[in-house]
């Protein structure tokens, strides 16, 4: 239990780096060594880790990584955005058909929390103006009817029993009854069991033959560990699932379950349930999972400002001037800002764990006066000393760093600092290229 | 996607031998097995009762183990026989294998280890070898943990049952319950957990199959209220186990968890020296989070032992090796199918060997 979030780790390697200039493949391997266990650790299935780890590494010893100053930080956003497009990237919502009634039947193992979180679902379709009906069809855990009944009161919302019957001849009767009392959804509450238990499972074939739902929803506790594959991969096999339900993430479990589920079995997850109360069932965002089971605090909020700021489109054209030995001061400056767009630097530094101590020692490498030094050096040339540095004699200095309110020597050390970094931004373009690894946007490149 | 091919040879496998319907049969047709069991511990002749237990215990926990040995010890069998020599790859597989079975990673990586060099200081070479030296490191882990039911001196013995939702108290409880009449003892059930709908409901309805007695009240009642009924209850019916079921909750809730260090602590005024167990109920399938379970539960109601539950399924179990190593918490019983008789002492012996038995003893 000694893991403290992936990046405060990753950062740690990645210190050891800084001053080295080059990352090797023996750091990308410890780095990948540390995401192994902290997926291992937040109970992602280790089939599943194997894989994710491979595709961060492809990607990690790509250009992004060298490219950036923070490198840990770097792979850390590789990691969760792999994990954010291993688990469907956007939210997925109910499948709501247009036929009545349309039926969700919930599966699951004992104890996931069926009961409750079918009870949920009904509270937030009637919010949508829709007309559910609670079908008990768990016939076998003592009170399960009784369980369902109390909450339907406490909702409001019709609840269809008929005592221990047959589930399957309850599910077909509860149509009869939703149609008579025009009840637009049903949702069936069928009994926890074992994916291994071939006669409840057929039960539930049955079920499913006899009503042919629109969902057939799978119920897992969060708290699942590396069972979770096997479970959703059998439900999934034997019926065909639509979705999963996450429960109990109201608790201080990772999730890595919900990672191993939408491997195995590729359905989307539609909610999670959030508490006790009947409103506390949201809406899944595979991004803030990945940045749970990852253990990240603010990295979320960072990862969040990088990509509402870095225009992907923008990117690609700098990488393609870069490539073409196009970079001008125009560009760098553009860049510049893009970066400032997140915020101030110092802030943007604060939000990556475990930087916090590590911020004095870069404050001579982020100095934001010295940013905006830059700038007004850049914005005091002409375009077309912009686009080409070399025509900017020692009369043009002058005048550039009198616009500034800057020295000649200011002047004279940006321009350097240009050159070189054009040189960097050549040498890494003809590296990567040898590795054939195109149409990866530079992200960082000052 | 070789390792899905797996799950599902094993899926095959593994029917289960009983049925729902089993729930009331297995309840008509008690074996006299925990009975017996228990009244041989209560005579002080160790021996004799180590004896007939094991028996017992043996074989039935290899039935109710056989999938958690069937993604175990057969892996480790077929990686034994697979290897030839003891390198880097077979200590990296043994390891998966163990991460795999919810071990989580530092006990994989110690149990790993002391088995590595255990086998450098004896000379072992062979990888068949190796599977005894690993069948003693996870006896020897359990072993020092392992305990028994603390009731018998006490009367009447409190035992109070807690655990996250969903874990499986109400059925483990009634499990409990069953076990203790088949020995004749006078039970009583206290319905504590006044929160979740018809969770009264469901314990009254296992007291009327079981033919115990229980004390309730409304639902939403003060559960602190129901504990205090309970005590009083049993101190005049002269009750000699009392088992209270209380609602499920998650560790990192404060409130709830001070509501229920509140219930200990009515308890320990009650009736001295009790609570004389406190369960924590844990299901097998839940992964790591299960370590913080037992040590919130712990710190805050002072955890005796553990029931862990549902190991009928595929859920490995290994949960428990993490949880005997860094919190030294007996697991004291578990949870082996859906009857009322399935609720099973846990014996180290029995479950280090029956992880390691090959299949075809399965049925002697």
């Amino acid at each position: 239990m000694a893991f403290e979030g992936l990046s405060d780790r990753l950062q740690d390697i990645f210190k050891k780096l800084r001053g080295k200039g080059k990352i090797t493949e023996d750091d990308v391997n410890a780095a990948m060594r540390e995401i192994r266990l902290a997926l291992l650790e937040a109970d992602v299935n280790f089939k599943v880790v194997k894989d994710l780890v491979a595709r961060i590494k492809e990607r990690a010893v790509g250009q992004e990584v060298l490219a950036s100053l923070t490198p840990g930080q770097q792979i850390v956003k590789i990691v969760h955005d792999e994990m954010t497009a291993l688990m469907g990237g956007t939210e997925s919502k109910l499948v709501l058909s247009s036929h009545t009634p349309m039926v969700i039947m919930t599966v699951g193992l004992q104890g996931a929390g069926k009961t409750t979180t079918v009870a949920k679902l009904a509270k937030s379709l009637v919010k949508q103006g829709r007309r559910p009906l609670l079908v008990a069809a768990d016939i076998y855990r003592p009170a399960a009817i009784k369980q369902l009944q109390v909450l339907g009161e406490q909702i409001n919302i019709p609840v269809f029993t008929m005592g221990q019957s047959n589930p399957v001849d309850i599910a077909r009767k509860s149509m009869d009854y939703a149609r008579a009392n025009n009840r637009d959804i049903v949702i069936l509450d069928t009994a926890g069991r074992l994916h291994v238990n071939e006669e409840l499972m057929n039960e539930l074939k049955q079920i499913q033959a006899q009503v042919k739902p629109d969902e057939i929803l799978l119920i897992v506790d969060a708290m699942t560990g590396q069972d979770a594959v096997n479970v959703a991969e059998s439900f999934n096999e034997q019926l065909g699932l639509t979705g999963v339900i996450l429960t109990k993430l109201d608790g201080d479990t990772r999730g890595g379950a919900a990672l191993s589920v939408k491997a195995v079995t590729g359905c989307p997850i539609k909610f999670i349930g959030m508490g006790e109360k009947l409103d506390a069932l949201e809406v899944f965002y595979p991004d803030r999972m990945a940045s749970r089971i990852l253990g990240m605090g603010d990295i979320l909020s960072l990862v969040e400002k990088a990509q509402a700021n870095f225009d992907e489109k923008k990117a690609r054209e700098m990488e393609r001037k870069i490539r073409q030995q196009e970079f001008t001061l125009e560009d760098f400056m553009q860049q510049m800002q893009q970066v400032r767009s997140m915020g101030p630097l110092q802030d943007l530094l604060s939000m990556i764990p475990g930087m916090d101590k590590q911020l004095k020692g870069m404050q001579g490498e982020f100095d934001e006066k010295e940013v905006y030094k830059i700038e007004a050096i850049i914005q005091s040339m002409t375009p077309a000393e912009r686009r080409d540095p070399g025509i900017i004699n020692g009369s043009r200095k002058k005048r550039i760093a009198r616009g500034s309110g800057t020295k000649v020597q200011e002047v004279n050390r940006l321009l350097k600092q240009f050159e070189e970094s054009k040189k960097m931004m050549k040498q890494l373009t003809d590296m990567t290229g040898k590795k054939g690894k195109k149409g990866m946007p530079m992200r960082f490149p000052f | 996607m070789a390792l899905f091919d797996k799950f599902k040879n094993k899926k095959k496998d593994n029917v289960p031998e009983e049925s729902n319907e089993l729930l009331v049969k297995d309840y008509e047709e008690s074996t006299p097995y925990e009975a017996t069991q228990i009244k041989d511990e209560s005579e002080s002749d160790e021996l004799k009762s180590e004896a007939k237990s094991k028996d017992g215990i043996f074989d039935k926990f290899k039935r109710g183990l056989s999938k958690t040995r069937h993604n175990i010890s057969n892996k480790i069998d077929t990686l034994v026989k697979s290897s030839r020599k003891l390198d880097d790859d077979f200590w990296d597989e043994l390891e998966e294998i163990l991460i795999e079975a919810d071990v989580g990673v530092p006990t994989s990586l110690e149990l790993v280890k002391n088995v590595k060099t255990a086998a450098k200081k004896n000379k072992i070479n062979e990888p068949e070898q190796v599977t005894a030296l690993i069948r003693d490191e996870i006896k020897t882990l359990l072993e020092t943990n392992e305990n028994r039911l603390l009731i018998n001196e006490y009367q009447p013995s409190v035992i109070l049952v807690v655990g996250v939702n969903g874990a499986g108290k109400t059925t483990s409880i009634a499990k409990l319950a069953y076990r203790f009449k088949n020995e004749n003892k006078k039970v009583l059930l206290a319905a504590a957990d006044t929160f979740r709908a018809a969770a009264i409901d469901q314990l009254q309805i296992w007291a009327d199959r079981i033919g115990v007695d229980i004390i309730k009240l409304q639902e939403g009642a003060d559960p602190g209220a129901v504990v205090y009924d309970a005590l009083n209850a049993a101190r005049a019916r002269k009750t000699e186990v009392l088992i209270i079921d209380t609602a499920g909750r998650l560790q990192n809730k404060t409130n709830l968890m001070k509501e229920i260090g509140k219930l200990r602590k009515i308890i320990e005024r009650e009736i001295p020296g009790a609570p004389h167990e406190v369960l924590l109920v844990l299901d097998a399938t839940t992964g790591q989070n299960a370590i913080s379970q037992a040590k919130i539960f712990e710190e805050v109601t002072g955890v005796s032992g553990i029931i862990l539950t549902k190991l009928d399924g595929t859920a490995k179990g290994g949960i428990v090796l993490a949880i005997a190593k860094e919190l030294e918490i007996p697991v004291k019983l578990v949870g082996i199918g859906e009857g009322l008789e399935d609720l099973r002492d846990f014996s180290a012996e029995a479950f280090a060997a029956a992880l390691f038995t090959s299949e075809n003893n399965d049925e002697d």
